[in-house]
């Protein structure tokens, strides 16, 4: 009898039917990360400029205060480019973090017109910082080239490193994005911990400078992981990978986003009545 | 003949805070609140075993936007939505567009279904006339090919073509909308929601936009769910209606018939909305004690035909001698908030501005405005130096005029008002005479 229809709507409809809508609506995901991107780029002509300069200022404030001030070693590598492997994965995840975590409340006219998997928004707009890391990594090898630094077969891994940094900006964006709409002051708090973050992830100096006793404790920070992973790709055996470390920081990334999703599941049914 | 949409017992609770002072929630509220909950709990440890509520919880109230309610749409049918603010009727149409979850019941359809609760979802200022069809084609669920398909159409339909790479925040208000909705008609659903959002526009484009509803849905048998505040598309549009009071369903049936007991229900009934009572707006100079429309014999009510005298009552008592005190409304339209007319009492000969108790009644005349939705606002200042009552959300009365059944051409006509105008015939040569 229920077959004659193809869409029954009740309280509390399970996850079988999310997925299926999910896939559903893959050309509206599609849409929307492409219009953040003509946004982004279109509104002002700084749009690029703005990702390029951000982190290479970053890069150098960074290099003269850790680098040459607090002399903190580098190995062999060049300082700016250790600061700037770091600052790649860095960049990307304090990106995707805010945007995600904005996303729902900067579209709530969306959420509170249309049906879609609500997922779709964070999700898609963490796009945005992706193009905004390619940006940066061409500015890498440019640094590289002026170094003169020849990057080893460990690069080719890289997209692993970054899909990791991808999943712990997004676990922790859908979490703080279903927050968000609860509570508003959520926003404030955001910005608050990107800054925070960089100062606690080994962005200006190498996880080396961390006591070898320390450097487990010093994992659970999930961008700890990523961030030594990128170096180990990129400047290669000068910045051996702590491997306990860096599985910790994998498992905790998991968990957070189980958990962000798991949240955001919980209470997206409930986004449209209090957006 | 084949079911498109069966509800069954559906209804929606919404939770409604009383300790929220503005519009959203804070996590520095909440925890506020929950210190104060514990440090009550810890001074008065017997208040919540004794049966008496704790405070977090006598400061939420329960509201059934929609309770218990039953129907079924046939397919290729149209379906008018009507009921006063606040019946249910935009909640309904959330629930079968899936933007919000029921809270039990269950609704069952057959075919794609298309929502349209507002023209120009996700238009984006920035982004030119060509990007906008593609986005918000996609957002209202079209696919990219199917856009690709109606491109020219809807371009053609909007009336836009030299203007497609510019961004549409440099649109005029009409070209917008005439955007917004030539993507909006092309879309292809079995099944069509629309919530008032025709009201916007110009007359022209709303007589273009309603002839292509009604062609798509009489030749393509597409199903068509119409809410609206205006009775005369109601009745044009749609064959049968669905009439919402307070969340339930009153009547299902033919539209004139439907149509009819709104009116009857509309103007005889005592239950107005809380707005309309009497509200104190407390200030040092001026208290207002009363606020609110009613017709000529003195009975309070919102809603009018646009033959009717709106009278206007405001009590308000002066505290101490205010002179160059205006008392005053703004007639608003409802939709983008455009000041329609404003009158002072001051365009009297003499007023008095001294302390004590004042009713004064502003008359609207009849035949003033077309049918449709406005606002009353309050204005009470002191001219040229203050405002005393000005924008707050108790001095606003929504009023709706409707023009009846019969008088069908009043909505079609372009312009904002639709006064009686006097025509006389001077100097008739009749042939042959």
């Amino acid at each position: 009898m229920s077959n004659q229809f193809d869409l029954i709507i009740e309280p509390g409809k399970g996850i079988k039917q999310y997925w299926h809508d999910l896939w559903k609506y893959r050309e509206l995901f599609y849409f929307l990360a492409w219009r953040d991107i003509l946004v982004r780029y279109k509104q002002t002509i700084i749009g690029i400029a703005w990702s390029v300069v951000r982190p290479f200022l970053t890069m150098i404030v960074l290099t003269i205060i850790f680098g040459k001030l607090a002399k903190f070693p580098s190995g062999d590598a060049p300082y700016p480019i250790l600061v700037f492997a770091a600052m790649l994965p860095w960049q990307m995840f304090a990106n995707a973090l805010s945007e995600s975590s904005n996303s729902l409340i900067v579209n709530a006219n969306l959420l509170s017109k249309i049906y879609f998997p609500r997922i779709i928004m964070p999700i898609s707009s963490v796009i945005v910082s992706l193009v905004d890391f390619l940006i940066s990594f061409g500015l890498l090898a440019i640094l590289m080239l002026w170094y003169g630094f020849v990057p080893g077969l460990m690069i080719l891994v890289l997209p692993l490193f970054l899909l990791l940094a991808l999943l712990a900006a997004l676990g922790c964006g859908i979490w703080l994005a279903a927050l968000n709409v609860k509570y508003r002051d959520f926003r404030y708090i955001v910005p608050f911990m990107i800054q925070f973050g960089l100062y606690i992830s080994p962005v200006g100096f190498s996880s080396t400078v961390v006591p070898n006793k320390w450097r487990l404790l010093y994992s659970l920070n999930p961008m700890v992981g990523v961030i030594d992973g990128f170096r180990w790709a990129i400047l290669g055996t000068e910045q051996p990978l702590y491997l306990p470390g860096f599985l910790l920081s994998i498992v905790v990334t998991l968990l957070i986003f189980s958990f962000g999703l798991f949240y955001f599941r919980k209470t997206e049914r409930t986004f449209a009545d209090v957006i | 003949m084949n079911t498109a949409i069966k509800v069954d017992n559906l209804s929606k609770k919404y939770i409604i805070g009383h300790q929220q002072h503005g519009r959203y929630l804070t996590l520095r509220e909440t925890m506020a609140q929950k210190f104060k909950d514990a440090g009550k709990r810890l001074l008065h440890p017997f208040l919540s075993s004794s049966g008496q509520p704790l405070m977090s919880l006598s400061t939420t109230e329960e509201l059934w936007a929609l309770k218990d309610v039953s129907f079924e749409v046939q397919q290729g049918d149209r379906i008018g939505i009507i009921g006063r603010n606040g019946a249910g009727k935009t909640t309904l149409l959330k629930l079968l567009s899936r933007i919000t979850e029921p809270t039990t019941g269950r609704i069952s359809i057959k075919g794609r279904i298309a929502s349209l609760l507002e023209v120009g979802t996700g238009f984006h200022p920035e982004l030119s006339g060509r990007e906008n069809i593609y986005l918000n084609g996609s957002i209202l669920g079209m696919t990219k090919s199917e856009i690709k398909n109606k491109y020219d159409e809807i371009v053609e339909f909007a009336e836009i073509e030299k203007f497609l790479d510019t961004p549409v925040k440099r649109y005029s208000s009409g070209m917008y909308v005439r955007l917004a909705f030539a993507v909006a008609a092309h879309l292809e659903p079995e099944i069509l929601i629309v919530d008032e959002v025709l009201a916007v526009g110009d007359t022209q484009f709303q007589k273009k936009c309603l002839g292509k509803m009604d062609y798509v849905s009489k030749h393509e048998g597409r199903t068509v769910l119409f809410v609206s505040h205006n009775m005369s598309a109601v009745s044009r549009l749609c064959e049968s209606a669905i009439l919402l009071d307070k969340g339930k369903l009153c009547t299902y049936g033919p539209v004139e018939k439907t149509v009819q007991t709104y009116m009857n229900r509309m103007f005889y009934d005592e239950d107005l909305p809380a707005i309309n009572q009497d509200i104190i707006w407390k200030h040092d100079d001026l208290d207002v004690i009363s606020f609110h429309a009613c017709d000529e014999s003195a009975k309070r009510k919102n809603y009018f035909t646009t033959s009717e005298h709106i009278n206007i009552n405001i009590e308000y008592k002066i505290k101490k001698r205010l002179p160059g005190l205006r008392v005053g409304v703004d007639f608003m339209a409802h939709l983008d908030g455009d000041i329609i007319f404003r009158s002072f009492d001051d365009d009297l000969e003499e007023q008095d501005r001294t302390p004590g108790y004042r009713q004064v009644m502003c008359s609207i005349p009849p035949d003033l405005v077309k049918n449709g939705t406005y606002l009353i606002k309050l204005q009470i200042g002191i001219h040229n130096v203050k405002w005393i009552c000005y924008d707050s959300i108790y001095d606003k009365l929504e009023v709706t005029l409707t023009d009846g059944v019969n008088k069908l051409y009043g909505d079609s006509r372009p312009g904002r008002i639709m006064p009686k105008i006097d025509w006389v015939y001077q100097n008739n040569h009749n042939e042959g005479s």
